[in-house]
């Protein structure tokens, strides 16, 4: 098993709030790792260091042999690691089409032509390639998210990360999004996902990470962390989940 | 004779002059604010840009003197007369340039405009939502790239009002030019006054033209917003037509709810 992600005692104050207190954990290819934990115990920081979003003030973050916290392209280390927020966050100014491939073109120089053939592929995988010509401030919460994960696979990445893609969702479209997902994890994609989706994150992911207060209280295979916690506050924040 | 008979009888006899008043303060108020905007797309668009936390510090240097000489030019250009500026740059800059007095108006009207732009563009671009910014740079997009495909093509959508109240006031701001010798509307209506000794007649009719073009303009570019159909903004605007313009709206509206 290769080795693909590697964070080593990280810290990230804002101001003199210290929301990440070394974290440490490591990703490997193909892995499917969920982050969980109670809201502020610092998921989101913790993701958005890792594609550089938020700069860890020390540790380590080595992704593919690369420390990224001295790296000099950001940009092409950007490219290669993609995002998907709770937000969605799609170009408002352009269709769903242009969404997906705008990057493409100007940070990986494809042409139009293999642009739009990729973005359509990935758009047909994500089940909305007939709304490739919609403006995206027409389509639903879960179409829209599609898109966003569609628009993410366009660069190839060789990780993708997750930051809560279904607490904006109603729940009716949260299955259709989760769906999209599982099948990525069935492909061998190497994701990170901080949800509070537990039912997911037992189902599929290969690893669970649970954070409380910027440290890692837990972490072990789903059946380990739902199964038999041992940390009490594991326990006590998985119990929230199990009424 | 009747007031109105002394007008019908002036725009009958001077009306080309009023003509190419109209002709010279259209084109100084229109390629002023296209000029304008241009410069406050680039001035607006780069103070509004914000530097990596790990961008080199000889980049952030650069930025912060950028910042301090763009934030004076805004300062200056906004915090004068434009009557002052013309006179001031047109008799500063004519050794320099050697120009003739159009040439002279659309500069003034564009540096002025610009100073303006610059302050709605930089707003326009922080009114979207951090999320586009982050979306594009995690893609791997560059700052520029971002800026140019993402944000202020929405931005410029969101300003579109603003924007095109600046061209309102360039209408009729451009009448302080006439100061410079310019041949606009303001500069015409004075001379025509002179010749006729009719001053209360001549003003009134230059006043009927100058809210026709204002009129006019902003019915067509309220259209035009209307085509792009974007939501409702509070941007900055640089004097007291658009207030009432809004002022006016808000009491319609206040009406219309009772
Ligand atoms: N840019 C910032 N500036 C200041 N404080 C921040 C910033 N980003 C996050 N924080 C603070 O850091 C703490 C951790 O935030 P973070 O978003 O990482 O939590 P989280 O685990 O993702 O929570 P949630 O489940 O609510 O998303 C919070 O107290 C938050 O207020
Ligand atoms: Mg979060």
């Amino acid at each position: 098993m290769k080795e693909l992600i590697k964070i080593k005692d990280v810290h990230k104050s804002f101001d003199h709030l210290e929301v990440l207190k070394g974290v440490s954990f490591e990703v490997n290819k193909n892995d499917v790792v969920c982050l969980i934990g109670a809201s502020g115990s610092g998921k989101s920081t913790m993701l958005r260091c890792l594609n550089l979003l938020e700069v860890a003030d020390s540790g380590e973050i080595i992704v593919d042999g690369q420390d990224i916290l001295h790296t000099k392209d950001i940009n092409a280390y950007r490219a290669k690691v993609g995002m998907v927020f709770q937000q969605f966050n799609l170009f408002n100014n352009m269709t769903v089409l242009k969404n997906c491939m705008l990057a493409q073109q100007k940070v990986l120089k494809r042409n139009a032509a293999d642009a739009q053939e990729k973005a359509l592929y990935f758009l047909k995988k994500v089940g909305m390639d007939s709304f490739a010509h919609a403006n995206v401030n027409t389509l639903s919460g879960g179409q829209k998210q599609r898109v966003a994960i569609a628009r993410a696979l366009c660069m190839d990445p060789e990780i993708l990360l997750f930051d809560e893609p279904t607490s904006a969702l109603d729940p009716e479209m949260v299955g259709e999004v989760l769906d999209v997902m599982k099948s990525l994890a069935q492909e061998g994609l190497t994701m990170v996902i901080v949800t509070h989706e537990m039912s997911f994150a037992k189902d599929v992911s290969t690893k669970v990470v649970f954070m409380a207060n910027g440290i890692i209280e837990e972490q072990g295979t789903p059946q380990q962390i739902f199964e038999h916690p041992t940390s009490e506050r594991t326990k006590a924040f998985l119990a929230r989940f199990n009424r | 004779m009747g007031f109105f008979t002394d007008c019908a009888n002036i725009l009958i006899k001077y009306w080309p002059s009023f003509f190419l008043g109209i002709k010279t303060t259209l084109l100084i108020a229109f390629s002023g604010t296209i000029m304008g905007l241009a410069l406050g797309l680039l001035v607006g668009g780069i103070r509004a840009i914000k530097l990596d936390k790990t961008a080199p510090s000889s980049a952030k240097m650069i930025k912060k003197v950028y910042d301090i000489i763009s934030w004076i030019y805004i300062e200056v250009f906004r915090g004068t007369p434009m009557m002052v500026q013309a006179l001031f740059l047109f008799y500063a800059l004519r050794p320099i340039f050697n120009w003739t007095y159009i040439p002279a108006g659309i500069f003034v009207i564009s540096i002025n405009t610009g100073a303006y732009m610059a302050e709605i563009i930089r707003s326009g671009i922080q009114s979207i939502d951090i999320g586009q910014t982050e979306a594009a740079r995690s893609l791997g997009m560059s700052n520029m790239q971002t800026m140019i495909n993402v944000i202020l093509p929405q931005a410029i959508k969101n300003a579109f009002p603003s924007i095109g109240n600046e061209f309102i006031v360039n209408i009729k701001d451009s009448s302080v030019l006439m100061i410079i010798s310019i041949t606009e509307l303001m500069f015409q209506a004075k001379s025509i006054a002179g010749s006729t000794y009719k001053l209360t007649e001549t003003y009134f009719i230059t006043a009927c033209v100058y809210l026709c073009m204002t009129m006019t303009t902003s019915f067509i570019l309220n259209q035009i917003e209307k085509k792009m159909n974007h939501s409702k903004t509070t941007l900055p605007q640089s004097d007291t037509f658009a207030k009432t313009m809004n002022l006016a709206k808000e009491q319609e509206e206040h009406e219309r709810t009772y």
